[in-house]
């Protein structure tokens, strides 16, 4: 065929003048379909482990949905609206349980009528907290004494009292539930940012004594168990002093898991200022910055960005590790928790598990928002580097 | 090196604990205005925050019963939970004024742990459940079984010593934590479920049908629970032991807290000196001469709170048994006040 006609003669039968209507995509390559696939069932091994995924999300799923939702009880005014009879003989999660206590896993044996000193409370840090966590508040330096300084102040006199202004004394044996969780978190967290930067920096200190006294203290600290200090502060503490020095037992478990988490965020801050080339420390140097400049402009935000993930993994543990706390009788949330299981008025067979189940929600909830936070803010700082 | 420790601690204890001791409680408990109470962090009609975060429970009312003899208000008492390791510690450090916290009264601990008791509020005792299918109607009957059992407790000591002196074989399985156990035994797991008789009864409520479950009569070991004090002070100890004894005289005399004002008219010479009508034996106790009139007041006679908190009036249906009074075959007796 190498003779061709021009293209406008009268022996071309046919030709398109208007563009063909455009096909949808192979349906091989794209939509849901496509997609599946590719990754669900790309090769033998693939489909296999996606079988048994699915088996093993049906088998779970239809045990616990059932439980949640359809055969579990929403009101009720004790036991009896949860146990199973013979018109009701398979029996879900006792909602109604979690209703009645509901006020006490928030604030534990705080007096009712002075409740709402902690929403006070609760309100003030959540400002805080926004102010601080959203990066483009206006005035983040004003927020910052506001969370830093006048939070915790205030914080003290709307719990404990302050008789002077007619806020009479909650003494600590009545804190309790969450509020005490979020109070051993935070101070955890709170603390040990600023002290684990000190500690970090002072082992890497060319300062013989501050780098020998940072090095035991972490040494030390993570040497022991938490559980240990924590007994020890409530076992042999009161027996060494007399009982009027003694310190409030919640202020005990304060100081120990600040001092450990201290310890611990130490090591990640150190972890952040080793990755960091010496040139940088050099570049500092150079510029004719001081130590603490230096620090301040050129290490610091470097390191702490580089060890962000570390740095929400510490916080995250510690906020689950704050349940130990109920081993010297510190009524935690897990703590007032168990407690609940044990009342007569509402021990069922499935009262343990409805309270468990709620327990882990609320701290799938907590532990899941900060480490999305922390995804956000190291999306946000990795900008730089792609740029 | 274990016993070492303990020892090490106890001396301490005994040099250390001398300096809180020494100032009357009496008086440091009138100069604090309240009560400072340890308890047990949570067990069901002992000692157990509801859901309003209020203490409720057997040895709660103690406490309030003791708050009321001294400032005749029931409710000027704190309370410290406190975890069964660290209970004695608290006692002995000052940092509560009385113990009352399901605690057995042993020889050790009533002399060298530095607490001392008077009183036994609760008679408690190991006791077994089964399931009402096995049609066992003895705890001797169990050979061959398995029993579950919560670790590292007396309990499961009591357990291996009773069936080898009744030479029974046995299976035991041991968990952790009472849930745990009870869940165990719940499902199939084991034969009978052993802890003590008090705690049967709440664990069997956890269950998926408590009424197919039955406590056995057999009671394996002697748990007499009461309050206890720091040794080295007596007046203190009195008026612990006596609230004791007055809430069980009103029983005895039929004062309950629905009556306890009209029988102040009472003629009945025992109701008179109880009530304080009559003599002078509160301020034998460094009280006022109406000390037992407030606890009952407050709490009710000891039928009452024991109703109210583990017997009939509670989930928990504990029947008096050996908890009843003298005087209708239990072990419960007062010395006369007079």
């Amino acid at each position: 065929m190498t003779m061709t006609a021009p293209l406008n003669s009268p022996q071309v039968s046919y030709v398109r003048t208007a563009s063909a209507e455009a096909l949808p995509p192979p349906t091989k390559t794209s939509g849901a379909a496509a997609w599946i696939r590719d990754n669900l069932f790309s090769s033998v091994g693939n489909t296999l482990l996606t079988l048994i995924g699915i088996a093993l999300a049906y088998v779970v799923l239809s045990a616990i949905i059932p439980f949640m939702f359809t055969n579990a009880t929403f009101t009720g005014a004790n036991r009896d609206a949860c146990i199973a009879t013979a018109n009701r003989p398979v029996i879900g999660a006792c909602w109604a349980y979690v209703a009645t206590y509901m006020n006490y896993f928030v604030y534990g044996s705080y007096p009712i009528d002075q409740r709402w000193r902690v929403d006070i409370l609760y309100a003030m840090f959540v400002f805080g907290a926004t102010w601080m966590l959203w990066l483009d508040a206006p005035k983040r330096g004003l927020g910052a004494l506001f969370f830093f300084v006048i939070l915790p102040v205030s914080a003290f006199f709307l719990l404990h009292g302050l008789p002077a202004i007619g806020l009479e004394t909650v003494t600590t044996e009545r804190w309790g539930g969450m509020l005490v969780t979020f109070i051993v978190a935070i101070v955890g967290i709170v603390v040990s940012l600023p002290f684990g930067i000190l500690l970090a920096l002072g082992r890497r200190s060319n300062l013989p004594i501050v780098k020998m006294f940072c090095v035991l203290f972490i040494e030390f600290v993570r040497g022991v168990p938490l559980i240990t200090v924590l007994f020890a502060a409530n076992f042999m503490l009161p027996l060494f002093l007399p009982p009027e020095w003694n310190p409030d037992r919640l202020l005990r478990a304060l100081v120990a898991v600040a001092l450990f988490s201290s310890a611990y965020m130490a090591e990640v801050v150190r972890a952040g200022l080793q990755a960091l080339p010496k040139g940088q420390y050099e570049g500092a140097d150079a510029m004719g910055l001081s130590y603490w400049q230096g620090m301040r402009l050129i290490i610091l935000p470097q390191a702490l960005k580089a060890t962000l993930p570390n740095i929400v993994n510490s916080n995250v543990a510690l906020f689950k590790d704050t349940t130990l706390v109920s081993t010297v009788g510190i009524f935690d949330f897990v703590t007032a928790l168990q407690a609940s299981f044990k009342n007569p008025e509402w021990a069922t067979s499935v009262t343990s598990t409805t309270g468990l189940l709620f327990a882990a929600s609320f701290y799938f909830v907590c532990c899941f928002g900060m480490s999305k936070y922390a995804n956000f803010i190291e999306k946000r700082l990795a900008k730089a580097d792609k740029r | 090196m274990k016993i070492k420790i303990t020892g090490l601690v106890v001396g301490a204890v005994a040099v250390l604990a001398a300096n809180a001791a020494s100032a009357g409680t009496l008086e440091n408990v009138k100069q604090k205005g309240f009560l400072q109470c340890g308890s047990n962090t949570s067990l069901a009609g002992f000692g157990l925050p509801d859901a309003q975060g209020n203490w409720t429970g057997l040895d709660v009312d103690y406490c309030r019963a003791i708050a009321a003899a001294i400032f005749g208000d029931g409710t000027k008492v704190k309370f410290t939970p406190l975890a069964a390791k660290d209970r004695f510690t608290a006692l002995q450090s000052g940092e509560v004024d009385v113990l009352v916290r399901n605690t057995t009264w042993t020889i050790s601990r009533d002399t060298t742990n530095g607490a001392t008791f008077q009183a036994v509020n609760y008679y408690d005792g190991q006791g077994f459940i089964v399931r009402k299918s096995l049609n066992v109607k003895s705890a001797l009957e169990l050979n061959g079984a398995t029993i579950c059992v919560q670790q590292g407790t007396t309990t499961e000591l009591n357990l291996t010593d009773y069936f080898r002196a009744n030479k029974i074989t046995y299976k035991p399985v041991v968990f952790a934590g009472s849930d745990e156990t009870t869940k165990a035994y719940d499902s199939g797991r084991c034969d009978a479920f052993t802890t003590d008789a008090s705690g049967l009864f709440a664990e069997r409520l956890k269950m998926s049908k408590p009424e197919d479950n039955v406590v056995l009569p057999e009671i394996i070991s002697k748990e007499p629970l009461g309050p206890a004090v720091r040794q080295g002070d007596e007046k203190w100890t009195k008026i612990v032991m006596w609230t004791h004894y007055a809430m069980l005289t009103a029983e005895e005399l039929g004062v309950t807290k629905a009556n306890v004002d009209e029988m102040l008219k009472s003629t009945n010479p025992d109701v008179k000196r109880l009530l304080g009508t009559e003599g002078k034996f509160g301020e034998g106790l460094g009280l006022t001469n109406d000390w037992a009139y407030k606890i009952i007041k407050a709490v009710g006679n000891y039928g009452e709170a024991f109703e109210r908190n583990v017997g009939q009036g509670s989930q928990l249906k504990i029947a008096r048994g050996i908890n009843a009074l003298w005087s209708k075959g239990g072990l419960q007796y007062a010395p006369p006040i007079r």
